[in-house]
């Protein structure tokens, strides 16, 4: 279990009737990444993850959890995997205690002993006796996480984790993610969130009509955005003689009182140097690179091919 | 593999103990008895035309054999029905397949959980029916010897062994019905169409039992196994229609299940 790969999955595919949900989707999560599962809704992103945890069939392909596949090896599949897709589901006329002892009863091992500590974790001590048909989204939410966490996981699967949390609830439960990544814990996390994603992923995967547009490191997808940079100068002029007179640089233009122009990061430097030497003040000279956002919605709406094409 | 079912089961029954529809089932199988008992108490007249139906005011014993008559036409189906066409099918209502299916337990120890369960709470129900009738019989008219359909009598402690043999017998065909409802509830989803539709499959056997033409297929019916119990009342006892219930309602009970496990096994637990 400890040699094999968290995730992997190759050539799944979901067929419902003529539908395509899932079309050949490659995912491959190591150990100890924070990987992002990013996608519009109706992408497929939930049904990866439930053919993932064997809560659907995949029509073609095939998946391994720690070497093992769900199909295969049924629960056994899912040891040391825990996880929700579409939000956390309980018991309504159950107790938030009576859930979590029903789920431990559900387990293997001992993780009915760590009710208590899970509760005081996902701060529901003090509602623990409280039926969770009465729970806000949010209670369910953290609920959702304390159940994960009572089989010790070596692999987390959240689906859309902070989807209705409000502010306060989306920091916490992104520190509760950063700080399990962080006790070693893989994490596959899906969201459409991309700050979200660019705060804790370090990999991530990109679906799009089923089909993974990207697949790889987040900074190696954001560095392929990468656009020129940008100067600020209290003597602009000064600033743009010395900049066309530098080698390795071009395009330069002057947009809103900046300076823009495409260097390699070698030339910036010497020109950092220049300006130094020539005694002009810079406010800002920065790499300007498109977000992940602008990526996203590139690869996911079909716009900025280019770059779609760049990283595929 | 059999403590991880008993875990189940266990849990299973808490879930059925802490749902309404549960009480609602177990509550009128406890009422039914008494206000029977407290209507004829009241009245003259009595219910002469079923068996031992004259002699419910002798002893106590009679009062749970007629009311097994009556509650096999729909009452013991409906109360079944309630809990077998719910037991998994508000599972999917709720969405919390996918919160049990991604532990430890496969699905086929789940499926046998719930099949445990459905089978206790309908024995429940068919035991609670029968000895709170013979309580409140015995309050009303004592606990006397009780006359046998042979027209024997039979002494009130023998009598009473044939009542919980009878409730034994008489759990046989309810079982049919709460495996149908759970074969439904796990194909539908749909917790009142399982419900209503095992009600409609229990009256079809009964109605199929009173059609004319049906003679030769009268004793394999469901229905049928509900008279089954007859048989101990007879002296010397009638074995026959004792052993086909059991052979029948294996059929009825092991084809739905069977059915309702092969679904369960294969289907995508997807959102509704």
């Amino acid at each position: 279990m400890n040699d094999a790969l968290p995730v992997s999955a190759r050539g799944l595919v979901k067929l419902y009737g003529e539908l395509v949900a899932v079309d050949h989707v490659d995912l491959t999560v190591e150990k100890g990444d924070v990987f992002g599962y990013l996608g519009p809704n109706g992408a497929g992103k939930t049904t990866s993850l439930r053919m993932l945890l064997g809560l659907i069939r995949p029509t073609e392909g095939s998946i391994e959890l720690f070497g093992r596949d769900p199909q295969v090896a049924g629960a056994k599949a899912l040891t040391g995997v825990a996880g929700f897709v579409e939000g956390p589901t309980f018991y309504p006329y159950l107790t938030a205690r009576r859930n979590l002892r029903l789920l431990a009863a559900y387990d293997d091992g001992d993780s009915r002993s760590r009710i208590e500590e899970l509760l005081e974790l996902v701060e529901l001590d003090d509602r623990g006796d409280d039926k969770v048909g009465g729970y806000s989204h949010g209670m369910r939410q953290r609920l959702g996480i304390a159940a994960a966490l009572l089989r010790e996981p070596k692999l987390l699967l959240l689906d859309e984790p902070t989807t209705g949390l409000d502010p306060a609830g989306m920091r916490d439960m992104r520190d509760l993610v950063r700080r399990l990544a962080g006790e070693g814990i893989t994490v596959l996390l899906s969201s459409h969130l991309l700050t979200e994603v660019e705060e804790l992923c370090n990999r991530v995967a990109i679906i799009r009509k089923g089909r993974i547009v990207y697949e790889g490191q987040l900074h190696d997808l954001l560095a392929t955005a990468a656009t020129g940079f940008r100067l600020r100068s209290p003597e602009p002029d000064r600033a743009k003689a010395l900049l066309l007179a530098q080698p390795g640089i071009g395009e330069v233009t002057s947009v809103d009182g900046s300076l823009r122009f495409q260097a390699d990061e070698e030339a910036v430097a010497a020109f950092s140097i220049a300006l130094g030497q020539a005694r002009i003040g810079v406010t800002a000279l920065v790499p300007e690179t498109a977000s992940l956002e602008e990526l996203f919605l590139g690869m996911t709406e079909g716009e900025q091919k280019g770059v779609e094409e760049a990283v595929a | 593999m059999i403590a991880a079912v008993g875990k189940v089961y266990e849990w299973e029954i808490a879930k059925l103990l802490a749902q309404k529809r549960t009480y609602l089932g177990l509550i009128s199988a406890i009422l039914v008895p008494i206000v029977f008992v407290v209507v004829l108490v009241l009245q003259t007249g009595g219910p002469n035309d079923v068996p031992l139906g004259r002699y419910i005011r002798d002893t106590g014993l009679a009062a749970p054999f007629v009311v097994l008559f009556f509650m096999s036409i729909w009452g013991l189906p409906l109360i079944t029905a309630l809990v077998a066409g719910d037991i998994v099918a508000a599972e999917s209502h709720n969405d919390t397949l996918k919160t049990i299916l991604t532990r430890s337990r496969d699905r086929g120890q789940v499926f046998a959980g719930k099949v445990l369960a459905v089978l206790t709470y309908t024995f429940v129900v068919v035991f609670a029916m029968g000895l709170v009738g013979l309580v409140a019989g015995t309050i009303a008219w004592g606990f006397h010897p009780l006359t046998s359909l042979s027209g024997t009598k039979v002494s009130p402690g023998h009598g009473f062994g044939l009542l919980v043999a009878s409730l034994a017998v008489y759990f046989l065909p309810l079982a049919g019905i709460a495996a149908f409802g759970l074969m439904l509830s796990t194909v539908t989803r749909n917790s009142a169409a399982s419900v209503v539709g095992s009600l409609m499959f229990a009256l079809l056997m009964q109605l199929l039992g009173v059609l004319p033409g049906t003679e030769s297929i009268r004793p394999y019916l469901l229905g049928t196994q509900f008279e089954a119990w007859h048989g101990f009342l007879r002296t010397p006892a009638d074995w026959v229609p004792v052993i086909r219930a059991f052979w029948v309602c294996a059929l009825y009970i092991s084809i739905p299940v069977a059915a309702a496990y092969l679904v369960f096994l294969r289907r995508d637990v997807a959102s509704q």
